[in-house]
């Protein structure tokens, strides 16, 4: 379309009938202070002060630096990043402002323009390079040299292996995903309060309450690294429910997993393992503030909404002689998200 | 005198370097190179200027930060983390916001620069896309540009879990529970993650690596490619008078956009900064140290990420089945696997998919107005229409509490809107579209209107119009409205069936969906006509529609 | 103190206490420590006014004798520390059915509500109004109360106390502005959705010290403006806002043309 050189003027007969011409570039405006000096003079004074403002601003935040020592308060630590922050903005600001101003007003304002040319080399360029190519395939004889080539490609393509395999071997530590399948349960472990670590006697629990629950182990043991990992499988959200209320719960037949109204379920979500934690006292049910995948705590913990399929797996309890609640044993089944073996 | 030394001494240093470089002939080649001025043209220099801001801060923060799990007992401020054990990755991040000086304000910017690099790459990819930018010869560099915004993706979730607090933690157990889902090998590329059961201690340090030097590594050496690849392109310009595919039109790099590139970077670096003063982001302290138990309500990720979320929490539960004793959980492998993957298979195939359906093998340097292209205008609002609706669903929880709804019920509404808004967005685009081209031709045709009413000798009124200058007219004549393909028959002048028949049929019915509906610009000789007419009459548009075209220029 | 529960009986005492409730609408915090009316002191004419009081304005749903009925909770056994907190904080008397009572002016002054909290709390033991001296929050160890609230309360509340959204349209609300004896009844009591945390769960002193927490929350962050504590979201909302919108301001006007 561009190529079209004929003209569109209307008022001439035999005009291209089938598309218009390019017009060409606009007609160049001036700006004021192309042609007043007053205006020139202004602008360089302008940007000049902008350069100022950015030099004060330097000289701002390092007086900020110096007599502001944060003292690890709120206010403080406010303070002290609000002051620097506005004197780094500033030294910041001035000098982009100040270029900018400076290459609009000052800077030549007359649009040039420049060729292009194709991507693609011309064919003589290409042909050489081909040339260039087939003589070195031929030099190197890779394609008559059937088994030096394959040698290649194979020594190139197994290298690799020197560093993958002692990677691959450690990076995923001992690679016995069976552990998913167990928790720090167990049988006659003392349910605990999350994070003080105190033993829960049954009679504590009152109706409408919830705990957020760990195995009961020793303070050693919880301020241990490898606890976090534990935590992660063993937390447990504990419920005292009108007994009335309660209509199924996750009991075999013959066993009873609660103890008068209280339950236990897994804090970890059957979706993608997120503390399932929001629990609604009127409604019984268990909100995951993640993605809202909500179990009915009356009713074994199904699942009534959102992104989860199964009900959180329920850590079966039991009361020990001194009044304190227990595990009965280990939950019954992986907790947490599901994985492809999961049920093998 | 000065000037002169001055003078003498920069042609020496000159000298001494070109004899050791010739780098005579870049500055010869490079230094008046031609760059076209247009707003839309900075927002990648903004994602490209966040970066090196994100660098800077990043390498202050490394000063502080200890990449480590290892327990530790927190002593100072904040009070409400005195005593407190924690790791130290934890614990160093609070001592960087507390008790260096500055060190909040670098935290502070380096995380709202991230945020900005994300929101400037997705709109620079929208000015790409809605100009054609990718067009030949640039679909490449569109393929960079994708990979830089996947990298970008990466980079954030990287950075945004070091701190190791209570949120970014849960962020990463969303992570592990994506990762367990995935068949066959899903608990294994957990152990991998993790180096063992989620969270173990070696997930920081290695996330570290990955955000401080392999991720920024990539990055770096990918927007090398880019730039180069904007230079060997030289770049686009939008359409206008003398503005065509073989010429730029523009200012100099040297000495013009040296100083307006180079003030912007200020700019962009004192708004940052400004922001970083001023306004408080990710207070890990809030949070708390990671630990498998807690979580705070309005639990999500940074604004990158919200689509992922929204897509986790649309996803009904029932989609989890098992297969032989094994299971398959499809309600996290859809929304979090296959959503996202054709999210981004369309960014990575659309350039070629639209040169297929147009058969154009010409370089394009001048970009299109989105109304001239209605179906690739109304394909990208139709995108970006389902991303803003994953990325609400990923915010259900604070609508629900900021509008007084039903979480529920905003669930629902958005599972249903993802799929009926992607496609009412695409059809009022293109409606809006065809209609601003209609609106285009009208102007063309019949001038502007003046408002001055002229009554003739003979009663008639009319409304005097005036018309377009050359540079007006211009511009909206100077598109190319594409043509759906068309095809040879079946079998070929013996009666055989040709090969590869089956294939064109699909390119062809995919390119009537593109080209079926479109506005020819205004020839000259429809003009000359509408001049005989009068420029008060109504002159019929020319919209083709399906294989009968209308119009007088053929 | 002593001083203090001495004059509790002095016929001026409504006086002083509305006193002390204005000012303690007027933001002094020392003063927001409520009216100090447990069951125990409560006299026998308080009961009799809380029972009118309670007789007609909310016999209509709770009935005549606070037995409750379909849907509506029985107050036999809830406590005086139950009706203070949803009286004071105008939850009730319930206006209109929703999916929760929602915060509103309080319908009745200190003094009425004591009152009602002595009636109720006559009719079945249940949790006493705190005293001052245990939602003090300057006794409290924020640090502590920082570890009990990120387990125990941040799912719901949000990890600042900003509130956050339940099922169904429920909420749990903000707590920016609540008071430190309704915070503390609140746990005590769980009113509507919320469990209920008893003294062996969170004990009286973690409870100080979450109040404590919440407390020191109401200074801002040391960050800077804290866009309302809703955590990635608004901060990403913002950056797209004042980030993106300044700088594409100042793209325009670089590309824009001198005049």
């Amino acid at each position: 379309m561009s190529d079209n050189q004929h003209s569109t003027d209307l008022t001439t007969p035999g005009a291209s009938q089938e598309v218009f011409a390019d017009p060409g570039m606009p007609e160049h405006k001036h700006r004021r202070a192309d042609h007043e000096p007053a205006a020139d003079k202004r602008a360089e004074l302008q940007v000049v002060v902008l350069f100022v403002i950015s030099i004060l601003g330097t000289i701002g935040s390092l007086i900020a630096y110096f007599a502001f020592r944060p003292d690890g308060t709120t206010d403080g630590t406010r303070f002290s990043t609000l002051t620097l922050g506005l004197g780094m903005a500033f030294a910041l600001l001035g000098i982009g402002l100040a270029a900018v101003h400076w290459a609009k007003t000052l800077m030549s304002d007359t649009e040039v323009s420049e060729e292009r040319h194709a991507q693609r080399s011309p064919d003589e360029v290409r042909e050489v390079a081909v040339q260039k190519l087939q003589d070195g395939v031929k030099d190197s004889g890779i394609g008559r040299r059937g088994v030096l080539k394959g040698a290649a490609l194979s020594a190139l393509a197994l290298f690799p292996l020197t560093i993958a395999v002692p990677l691959v071997s450690s990076v995923g530590n001992d690679w016995n995903v069976g552990k998913f399948r167990h928790t720090r349960w167990e049988k006659g472990m003392r349910l605990a309060t999350d994070p003080t670590g105190r033993p829960i006697k049954a009679a504590d629990v009152t109706i409408g309450s919830v705990f957020h629950v760990i195995p009961d182990v020793s303070e050693e043991e919880r301020t241990s690294h490898e606890w976090i990992t534990e935590k992660a499988k063993a937390v447990v959200l504990l419920i005292r429910l009108d007994p009335r209320d309660i209509e199924s719960d996750q009991s075999p037949k013959g066993q009873t997993w609660s103890h008068e109204g209280i339950v236990a379920f897994s804090k970890i979500c059957t979706h993608v393992g997120c503390p399932v934690a929001l629990y609604e006292q009127q409604t019984h049910h268990l909100l995951c503030p993640c993605h809202q995948s909500t179990f009915d705590v009356a009713n074994g913990a199904k699942v009534v909404f959102g992104p989860a399929h199964r009900p959180l797996p329920q850590l079966p309890i039991t009361v020990d002689d001194e009044g304190y609640l227990v595990a009965q044993d280990d939950f019954d089944q992986p907790v947490g998200p599901s994985y492809w073996e999961r049920l093998k | 005198m000065t000037t002169t030394t001055t003078e003498r001494a920069a042609a020496g240093a000159a000298d001494y370097l070109d004899q050791r470089t010739g780098i005579g002939h870049a500055v010869k080649e490079f230094a008046r190179k031609t760059f076209p001025d247009h707003w839309s043209f900075l927002l990648g220099e903004i994602a490209l200027y966040s970066f090196v801001v994100l660098i800077l801060s990043g390498f202050f923060l490394t000063m502080f930060f200890v990449p480590s799990m290892a327990l530790v007992t927190h002593h100072g401020a904040p009070n409400t983390m005195d005593g407190v054990l924690m790791s130290e990755a934890f614990s160093s991040t609070l001592h960087t916001s507390f008790e260096v000086r500055g060190g909040l304000l670098m935290r502070q910017i380096h995380h709202w620069a991230a945020l900005l690099f994300m929101a400037a790459i997705v709109t620079h990819m929208m000015r790409v896309f809605f100009t054609g930018a990718f067009r030949k010869p640039r679909e490449l560099n569109w393929l960079v540009g994708t990979l830089l915004l996947i990298l970008g993706l990466g980079a954030g979730f990287t950075g945004y879990s070091l701190p190791d607090d209570v949120l970014s933690g849960n962020g990463l157990r969303i992570t592990d529970g994506v990762v367990k889902s995935i068949p066959i090998i899903g608990s294994y590329m957990s152990y991998f993650i993790f180096g063992g059961e989620f969270p173990g201690d070696d997930i920081i340090p290695r996330l570290f690596t990955l955000h401080i030097l392999v991720v920024p590594g990539i990055i770096l050496a990918l927007v090398g490619v880019h730039l180069l690849m904007v230079v060997l392109h030289k770049h686009t310009q939008y359409p206008g008078g003398g503005r065509t595919d073989k010429n730029v039109v523009g200012f100099p790099l040297f000495p013009v956009y040296v100083a307006k590139a180079g003030g912007f970077f200020f700019v962009v670096f004192g708004v940052i900064a400004l922001m970083g003063a001023t306004m408080a982001i990710n207070n890990v302290w809030n949070y708390g140290p990671f630990d498998p138990s807690p979580v705070s309500a309005g639990a999500q990720p940074d604004w990158y990420m919200l689509f992922l979320e929204g897509s986790l929490r649309l996803m009904p539960g029932q989609t989890e089945y098992v297969i032989g004793g094994f299971t398959l959980s499809l309600n996290i492998l859809i929304p979090a696997v296959i959503i996202p993957g054709l999210l981004f298979t369309f960014l990575f195939v659309y350039p070629f998919i639209e040169a297929a359906v147009t058969k154009d093998k010409n370089e394009h340097h001048v970009l299109d107005r989105p109304r001239n292209v209605p179906v690739r205008t109304g394909l990208g609002v139709a995108f970006l229409t389902a991303f803003i609706i994953l990325a609400l669903a990923g915010s259900n929880d604070l609508i629900a509490t900021h509008f007084s709804l039903s979480i529920n019920s905003i669930t629902w509404a958005f599972r249903i809107l993802f799929f009926v808004g992607p496609w009412f967005a695409f059809w009022v685009t293109k409606r809006i579209c065809l209609g601003l081209q209609r609106k285009d031709r009208e102007l063309v045709l019949h001038g502007h209107e003046t408002g001055r009413i002229v009554r003739f000798a003979n009663g008639e009124y009319i409304e005097v119009h005036r018309p377009l200058d050359e540079q007006e007219r211009w511009l909206r004549v100077n598109y190319t409205a594409h043509r759906p393909l068309e095809i040879e028959p079946a079998t070929d002048s013996r009666g055989v069936r040709r090969k590869g028949y089956k294939n064109e049929r699909r390119l062809a019915r995919l390119s009537r969906f593109f080209y079926e509906d479109r506005v020819e610009p205004v020839t000259p000789a429809e003009l000359a006509a509408a001049h005989a007419h009068g420029d008060h009459d109504e002159l019929g548009s020319s919209e083709s529609h399906g294989e009968i075209t209308s119009g007088t220029q053929h | 103190m002593k001083a203090l529960a001495a004059r509790r009986h002095h016929r001026l005492a409504p006086v002083v206490l509305l006193l002390l409730a204005l000012l303690a609408t007027g933001g002094v915090y020392a003063l927001l420590a409520p009216s100090p009316a447990s069951a125990d002191s409560a006299n026998v004419q308080d009961i009799e006014t809380g029972k009118k009081l309670f007789q007609a304005n909310c016999a209509t749903c709770h009935g005549i004798n606070a037995e409750g009925s379909d849907g509506v909770p029985s107050l036999v056994g809830v406590g005086a520390a139950a009706v203070d907190f949803q009286v004071s904080t105008g939850r009730m008397p319930m206006q209109m059915n929703g999916p929760q009572a929602i915060e509103k002016p309080a319908q009745f002054d200190a003094e009425q509500t004591a009152q009602l909290a002595a009636y109720v709390a006559s009719l079945g033991d249940g949790p006493a109004v705190p005293t001052a001296d245990q939602v003090d929050p300057s006794q409290g160890d924020p640090a502590s109360g920082a570890a009990i609230f990120r387990t125990n309360c941040a799912m719901c509340h949000n990890a600042v106390g900003a509130g956050g959204a339940l099922s169904e349209g429920k909420f749990a609300p903000s707590l920016m502005h609540t008071s430190a004896t309704n915070i503390y009844q609140a746990m005590l009591t769980g009113p509507q959705s919320m469990p209920v945390f008893n003294d062996a769960n969170v004990t009286p002193e973690e409870k100080r010290d979450v109040i404590a927490y919440l407390m020191e929350q109401r200074e801002g962050s040391a960050g800077g403006l804290t866009l309302g504590g809703l955590g990635p979201v608004s901060e990403g909302l913002w950056v797209w806002v004042v980030g993106l919108g300044l700088l594409v301001g100042a793209a325009v006007w670089i590309g824009a043309k001198s005049s």
